[in-house]
């Protein structure tokens, strides 16, 4: 008898498909959403644990501590306020620790150009998949989804961004040489362009080089008492190259010279300690932070956010499964005749309640496996959206 | 007895001022019993107080033998499935299900298998065999009609209740289905009751009733 019950059952939802899918996806989606929620907090939370806690502590200007950690360890795009390297170089003058500086200002095809140095590959345990670590002024290295995403390789060229279009005067793309591709880390460190320190100055403006204008007679537009006019056809970008090399040079002091950040590593746990207290004092421009505060910090308002969120989704939960009790009763009213018939035909009672709860379960089970499918997909898909959410 | 017994039959419905007063009606095994009247007259509530849809206030109604009133409801259920063939004056067909399904839906309910054959052979003489996969809502009325038939007589009922069974018929039809509910009354054995407001039908029926007669 209970075969014939989900044989009806099933024939009308199959007949009544249009209707039984958007119920079973009003209730998949409501069900999904908590669940997704909290796959993707444990992915954000997953995603960010192990860089904090690897990185002890964090240099740059006073002013958001969370920016910091953000910009300095996962590379997000937002504008940091520089510090001069001379606080850098004031910290590693105490011999507490090393620092490695980061600058993250610019990007090439939308990911981080990091300028740092080759101390950065270490403490991160970066490895190269193909070709080298960067050699001289211009070189990068990409990280491995980056390469991967853009099909770029050793030997390859990266053209930085113009990051202000409307300054006439401002910094023209540097065509940067791409000298190696690192492993696959699983971090932000995938996605990044990293450069030494001196070529991002160089996207900067702080170096130049001087191209010899006047030796070409295609770039020349005029020559007069020793002064030679360019024309139209001179490259509006910089690109460093083994004839042009030693013409690059810094000016003024490399002190006052812009990063981002620096990471810092202590010596040991003692000369941690003495470092944040020697950056407790509120009148210094730079603060030192601890990334694994931070992030704790982080995940606390983020696991209260969960939880409200938690609340509110129970509440719409709650309507939705009222909702859905009230559409089984009005259209279990609306077929009255239909299960009367049946009854006068001779179905039992207990036939005619099997099928109707074969309904609800039918709707209520696609609603379930649909909520299931779209949790796995998020939970599937969660790292690599926290990671462009992260950038 | 077997057949279809009424005797000292009473109904009210609740708060209305109709009432049915039946002191002694029979079909026999085979029979056939037309009932007749005008509209409102209350042919459909005998027919179901025959049936066993209704339970009468007083009196008994049996089938084969059987006091319906006496039995439990599962037992009255049980019994309509195994032995009652009904057809609906609205026809009372599933419209999500096809016509074969809805031909074959007694059948699905007793867990048999068998009928399948013979509700072909039914659709076929009713000529609705065309529209077998087709579903229930997609008919014209008539052949709803023809398929609600179809499905009162696949599973070979005993008893045989027919509300106007060929109102929505052409004459052509008409007579195929008359010539089917009674060639199968004649060849089994069962009870025929039905309603219709067609007086040329009436002279094929064993025994006629005029209902009006028994309301007040």
């Amino acid at each position: 008898m209970m075969v014939a019950a989900l044989h009806l059952a099933w024939r009308y939802v199959v007949r009544h498909r249009l209707q039984t899918c958007l119920l079973a996806g009003a209730l998949a989606l409501v069900l999904a959403l908590p669940l997704c929620l909290r796959v993707l907090v444990q992915a954000t939370e997953a995603a960010m644990r192990d860089r904090a806690i690897a990185t002890p502590q964090v240099l740059g200007t006073r002013g958001s501590a969370l920016d910091l950690m953000l910009s300095a360890l996962y590379f997000k795009r937002q504008p940091l306020p520089l510090m001069e390297m001379r606080h850098l170089q004031e910290l590693r003058s105490t011999g507490l620790g090393k620092a490695i500086p980061l600058d993250a200002r610019f990007h090439a095809q939308g990911a981080a150009i990091i300028g740092t140095e080759m101390e950065y590959f270490d403490f991160r345990r970066l490895k190269l998949a193909s070709g080298r670590l960067m050699t001289r002024l211009g070189d990068c290295v990409l990280g491995a989804r980056l390469a991967s995403r853009r099909g770029l390789g050793p030997g390859d060229h990266l053209f930085s961004t113009q990051e202000q279009v409307f300054d006439m005067a401002g910094v023209y793309p540097l065509k940067m040489r791409i000298t190696g591709v690192l492993a696959v880390s699983g971090t932000p460190d995938d996605d990044a362009v990293f450069a030494d320190l001196k070529t991002v100055w160089l996207i900067a403006g702080l170096a130049h080089g001087h191209d010899d204008v006047a030796s070409g007679k295609d770039t020349v537009l005029q020559q007069e008492q020793g002064n030679t006019v360019a024309n139209a056809s001179v490259r509006m970008y910089h690109e460093v190259t083994d004839q042009n090399l030693d013409s690059f040079h810094f000016h003024g002091d490399v002190g006052a010279y812009p990063v981002s950040a620096a990471i810092v590593v202590p010596v040991d746990v003692k000369s941690e300690a003495l470092l944040a207290g020697r950056y407790l004092k509120e009148d210094l421009p730079v603060q030192l932070i601890r990334p694994r505060e931070q992030f704790e910090s982080l995940m606390g308002t983020l696991f209260q956010v969960q939880n409200l969120a938690l609340v509110v989704l129970a509440v719409t939960l709650g309507a939705a499964l009222a909702i859905t009790v009230l559409v089984f009763a009005l259209s279990f009213r609306l077929r009255r005749r239909e299960f009367d018939t049946l009854g006068d035909l001779g179905v039992s009672p207990a036939d005619l309640l099997w099928t109707k709860s074969f309904e609800v379960a039918i709707v209520g089970g696609g609603g379930l496996v649909a909520a299931l499918v779209l949790t796995a997909v998020v939970q599937w898909k969660a790292q690599e959206w926290i990671r462009l959410l992260l950038s | 007895m077997s057949g279809i017994a009424v005797s000292n039959l009473q109904f009210t419905y609740p708060e209305s001022p109709f009432r049915l007063r039946v002191k002694d009606l029979r079909v026999s095994e085979g029979g056939t019993l037309v009932l007749l009247g005008p509209s409102g007259a209350g042919k459909t509530t005998l027919l179901r107080l025959m049936s066993g849809l209704l339970l009468p206030g007083q009196g008994r109604v049996s089938l084969g033998g059987d006091d319906l009133a006496t039995m439990p409801e599962a037992a009255r259920r049980a019994f309509r499935l195994e032995k009652v063939g009904l057809i609906f004056q609205d026809f009372a067909l599933l419209d999500y299900l096809t016509v074969a399904e809805n031909i074959l839906l007694p059948q699905t309910f007793r867990h048999s298998r068998e009928g399948r054959a013979l509700g072909r052979e039914l659709a076929e003489r009713l000529e609705v065999h065309q529209h077998w996969d087709k579903l229930a809502g997609r008919l014209s009325q008539g052949e709803r009609q023809r398929v609600a038939v179809a499905r009162a007589l696949v599973h070979r009922p005993r008893f045989l209740f027919a509300d106007e069974p060929t109102a929505s018929l052409d004459v052509g039809r008409r007579e195929t289905v008359m010539n089917l509910l009674l060639e199968y009354t004649s060849a089994s054995g069962a009870s025929l009751v039905m309603i219709t407001h067609d007086v040329e039908l009436a002279p094929r029926f064993s025994s006629q009733v005029r209902v009006d007669e028994f309301t007040s």
